[in-house]
């Protein structure tokens, strides 16, 4: 697609220009409004009584002490909601053979991990409804709890769902080309590893919270979320709850961090519905921070055995991967677990030109907390499993890492191609990108520190990662699969009387800016000055439809959206203008809220004047003029599956060989996302991607006991990245613009957290490498490079 | 069951006299009693940083608190800080940094910066970094927030 590429330089353009968030001022005054901020009349507080078993049966269920307790309004078992809930299915028909069994808000003759509500308890306040909680008796009957996922599958290993026949859940197979001809070469230097990726989470600073009000005079039921995807929401609770979907409304205001998080069903966010339906007054429920840790969705979890085949001169001629990843006891509604496996099998090697690969994933259930898509969904475990073989092979065939890369990845002028896996890709810079990360990074001047500090016998180490990013999906993610999650978004602008626009979109806000970019696009489109844009975002009461904001979708397909409209508004105002002025309409133009002489730049009629004009005294109009002041544009990408962004990262670490700590020294990033909207907004993205990235290479991870009890579930035992560890990242930028839309741009949201664990993984161990160490696990605790040096 | 107790307090200049459970936290009190929900609640153990504000001039955990502990005490919450003059240049130097993204650890950030300047802080980076790595932020990765406080040590310093 190609467009009026003329929006772009106009004086007042604000595309590509750092403009400050205007909602920002409320967040730094205390103004913000959370969940958990709103007080509603009437409103009771919910409290949930978890299962303290991985897995066991539910023999009895003893509430009496629990109801006579001070202010309990109602104790909720599992068979309570059995009439109001039709239970759900976490699968996607493309994913084909996955399988999940139903599932229902409470546990209701088993409990299948630890931290699986059972009874609901909603009382005055949360204080109380926590009181009742401790005086519910529920009896179990532990059963054997099938934790790891490497045994899950073995004949003697017991059943979880008795409907089964195995803990299998899904199984996929590539196989491009003739991978065993290849390894089987002679001439190949073959190198292979066993990858381990451990579990971690979320850790949404807000926890996460509903409040839901139910009014039975009109059947209709409100939703206050805290999550990326209000559409989604009332389409899954109008399904769930037999509601018609219109008496649903969803309204997200501010939300404290999602990350894919905040994107799925859980059981008690959905008992919080069940449960003002039934009790007709308004329940809030949020989440505790223990809570979170053991029911907010885990992600990664995936042992990769990975091999590579290269010639002598860099060439890689075969890779091969086999994934297991377990994902809990049951795949989680409605976008299932089966993406991020799905994601690795389709993403590794995805930068390079390979023609034999095969990759193998194994999902299966287990007795732990659910797992499911968690921000940069699969890529830091396919960029750290195709990278990390890589940078092995050029030690082993003595070429320098850059050097293999440049040998390997896809050519900047071979587009449109397609990888091994069947990905297809165009518009990328995979060349342009590595050269600029190593001119950025100043590496040959590393390279020599590196050199003299092993004089000095200090380990330093250089990683870098040539990275693919999926954004901007088209239905082929999930509508294809069934899901109600659309792949389009909407966007409606609106001229008011005063010459003000106001924006409603249907892409949400959680705190990427997705609100200040959706007011620079139409401000700069239509031609107004940017304070006279007001935007709304997170109701489905007043935005049209849409997908929302996750998959690094919301620039790239909402703000084509908001783009559209506001070229469309553009014509049908300069049309009214016409009329008014009595001219052509091609001779004007708008320019600073005024419609212009497009020669002279004279001003004609400012947008109030219009605006008054149309809605005040339209008697001044011809009668045959209909003005409409408003116009909605949707915007779905059709000529690709996904729109593919490339990037390079780069870290350089030192670790300390007698504690097993590693500092990061500096992180650079070279990132092209297409046309950057709002630079401080997309390196501001990078950067906290990054950084979360760093989280899951060395700090965090959800540890279970073997009876599957998560161990660390505090912010006190669970490590996440705080600012004294941080190193400063360094971010430039390529920009290639998508042909796909006229707004060009492609997403940015995901980059960092795909790419820095595999920059990390491999700067660590080109540190190790004169030591004779290496590491393929991550986090890569002290503890663990210890191990791998043989001090412990 | 809890018993109850009367305190009397200064919450951002204003006085307050409530009858509070004796186990209700402070950030809970100032949060559901007097609706001022710019502290957040983010772990209640102390470890985020979310209801980071000042009691008696210190910056303390609202959620290790217990509300009557403050009894007598004079509290500025971040809505103090965000009407009075005291942080409009921190506020400014967020903004202008975007060294806030979705707003959640945004009071309890500013609360510890403010720390840091007021008792002098100097602009070293890894110095201010570590007076903030007692409040953590999922979304920036730190870096805009340490050059934002930057921002107003030298800005202050040039007055």
């Amino acid at each position: 697609m190609t467009g009026p590429t003329h929006i772009f330089d106009q004086p007042n353009a604000y595309i590509g220009r750092s403009v400050e968030r205007p909602d920002a001022q409320r967040l730094v005054q205390g103004r913000g409004q959370y969940v958990d901020d709103l007080q509603l009349p009437r409103m009771v507080h919910a409290a949930f009584v978890r299962s303290p078993y991985a897995h066991a049966k539910i023999t009895d269920i003893d509430t009496r002490a629990a109801e006579q307790a001070p202010g309990i309004i109602a104790v909720f078992r599992g068979s309570d909601f059995e009439d109001y809930v039709t239970p759900y299915v976490g699968t996607l028909t493309h994913l084909q053979g996955l399988r999940s069994p139903p599932q229902m808000p409470l546990a209701v003759d088993a409990v299948r991990w630890q931290g699986e509500p059972v009874v609901m308890v909603v009382a005055q306040n949360r204080a109380l409804a926590e009181d009742a909680c401790a005086l519910v008796e529920i009896e179990f009957e532990p059963l054997e709890a099938v934790c790891d996922a490497e045994t899950a599958l073995e004949p003697n290993t017991p059943i979880i769902h008795s409907a089964y026949d195995n803990n299998r859940a899904w199984e996929r197979l590539v196989d491009a080309g003739d991978v065993d001809t290849e390894f089987n070469r002679g001439d190949v230097t073959v190198v292979d590893h066993v990858f381990y990726f451990a579990r971690h989470t979320g850790v949404t600073l807000e926890a996460r919270a509903s409040v839901v009000e139910f009014n039975p005079s009109d059947n209709t039921l409100i939703y206050h979320y805290s999550g990326q995807a209000p559409h989604m929401m009332q389409a899954i609770l109008s399904k769930i709850l037999s509601l018609p979907e219109e008496n649903i409304r969803i309204i997200a205001r501010d939300v404290g961090g999602s990350f894919g998080i905040k994107i799925h069903l859980y059981g008690d966010d959905l008992a919080t519905a069940v449960a003002a339906r039934i009790l007709n007054r308004p329940v809030k429920y949020v989440a505790d921070r223990n809570e979170s840790f053991v029911s907010d969705i885990h992600a990664r979890d995936h042992r990769v055995k990975g091999r590579m085949a290269v010639t002598s001169d860099g060439k890689i001629t075969a890779l091969e991967i086999d994934d297991l990843t377990g994902i809990g006891p049951y795949s989680m509604y409605p976008r299932s677990s089966g993406i991020e496996c799905n994601q690795v099998l389709n993403l590794t090697g995805a930068p390079y030109a390979i023609d034999n690969y095969r990759a193998k994933g194994t999902i299966v259930f287990q007795n732990k907390n659910m797992m499911c898509q968690y921000r940069a969904v699969g890529h830091p475990i396919a960029m750290a499993v195709a990278d990390g073989l890589l940078e092995s092979a050029a030690h082993e065939i003595g070429m320098d890492v850059v050097e293999i890369r440049r040998r390997n990845l896809f050519k900047d002028n071979s587009y449109p191609t397609s990888s091994a896996a069947g990905m297809k890709f165009d518009d990328l810079s995979h060349q342009q990108a590595l050269e600029k990360l190593v001119e950025f990074m100043d590496y040959d001047s590393l390279r020599k520190d590196q050199e003299a500090a092993r004089q000095r016998g200090v380990y330093r180490g250089i990683g870098l990662v040539s990275m693919v990013e999926v954004t901007n999906p088209s239905p082929m993610f999930y509508g294809i699969g069934g899901a109600p999650i659309s792949a389009q978004d909407g966007a409606t602008v609106r001229l008011d009387a005063s010459g003000a626009l106001h924006v409603s979109s249907s892409i949400t806000e959680q705190g990427q800016g997705t609100n200040t970019i959706i007011a620079q696009v139409a401000a700069g489109v239509f031609g107004v000055n940017i304070d006279r844009v007001k935007v709304t975002t997170g109701d489905t009461a007043t935005t049209p439809y849409g997908g929302g904001t996750w998959a690094s979708r919301g620039a790239g397909i909402g703000g084509e959206a908001v783009l559209l409209a506001a070229n469309a508004l553009k014509e049908q105002v300069l049309d009214v203008a016409g009329t008014i002025l009595q001219c052509a309409r091609e001779s004007l133009s708008i320019d600073n809220g005024v419609v212009i002489d497009a020669q002279t730049g004279a001003e004609r009629i400012s947008l109030g004047e219009l605006g008054r004009l149309v809605y005040y005294r339209g008697n001044e109009l011809p009668s045959d003029v209909s003005p409409e002041l408003v116009a909605t544009r949707h915007y779905r990408v059709t000529d690709f599956p996904f729109v593919f962004t490339n990037g390079a990262m780069a870290a350089h670490v030192e670790v300390d060989q007698d504690t097993g700590f590693v500092k990061i020294l500096d992180f650079w990033a070279v990132e092209d996302c297409g046309r950057v909207i709002n630079p401080k907004l997309v390196d501001e993205q990078i950067r906290g991607g990054v950084v979360q990235g760093i989280g899951g290479a060395f700090y965090e991870e959800c540890v279970y006991s073997e009876d599957g009890q998560m161990l660390n579930a505090s912010m006190a035992d669970y490590l996440v990245p705080m600012a004294a560890e941080m190193p400063d990242i360094h971010i430039a930028h390529i920009e290639t613009p998508t042909k796909t839309s006229v707004l060009g741009a492609k997403g940015a949201g995901e980059a960092g957290t795909g790419g820095a664990p595999a920059a990390l993984l491999n700067a660590v161990n080109d540190a190790l490498r004169p030591l004779n160490a290496s590491i393929y696990q991550m986090p890569m605790t002290p503890q663990r490079i210890l191990k791998a040096l043989g001090a412990v | 069951m809890s018993q109850s107790c009367d305190i009397s307090l200064r919450v951002n200049g204003e006085t307050v006299r409530e009858r509070v459970p004796v186990r209700l936290n402070l950030v809970d009190f100032l949060r559901n009693s007097l609706g001022l929900t710019g502290s957040h609640v983010g772990c209640e153990h102390g470890v985020c940083g979310a209801c980071t504000m000042e009691v008696d001039g210190t910056m303390v955990r609202g959620c290790l608190m217990l509300a009557v502990q403050a009894d007598g005490s004079d509290i500025t919450t971040i809505e103090g800080f965000g009407e009075h003059q005291r942080a409009v240049d921190l506020q400014a130097a967020f903004k202008r940094n975007n060294a806030l993204q979705c707003g959640f650890c945004t009071p309890g950030m500013m609360a510890s910066a403010l720390e840091y300047i007021e008792a002098g802080g100097v602009a070293d980076r890894s110095a201010i970094r570590e007076h903030l790595s007692g409040n953590y932020c999922r979304c920036t990765g730190y870096q805009s927030i340490v050059d934002a406080v930057v921002e107003v040590i030298g800005e202050r310093a040039a007055k």
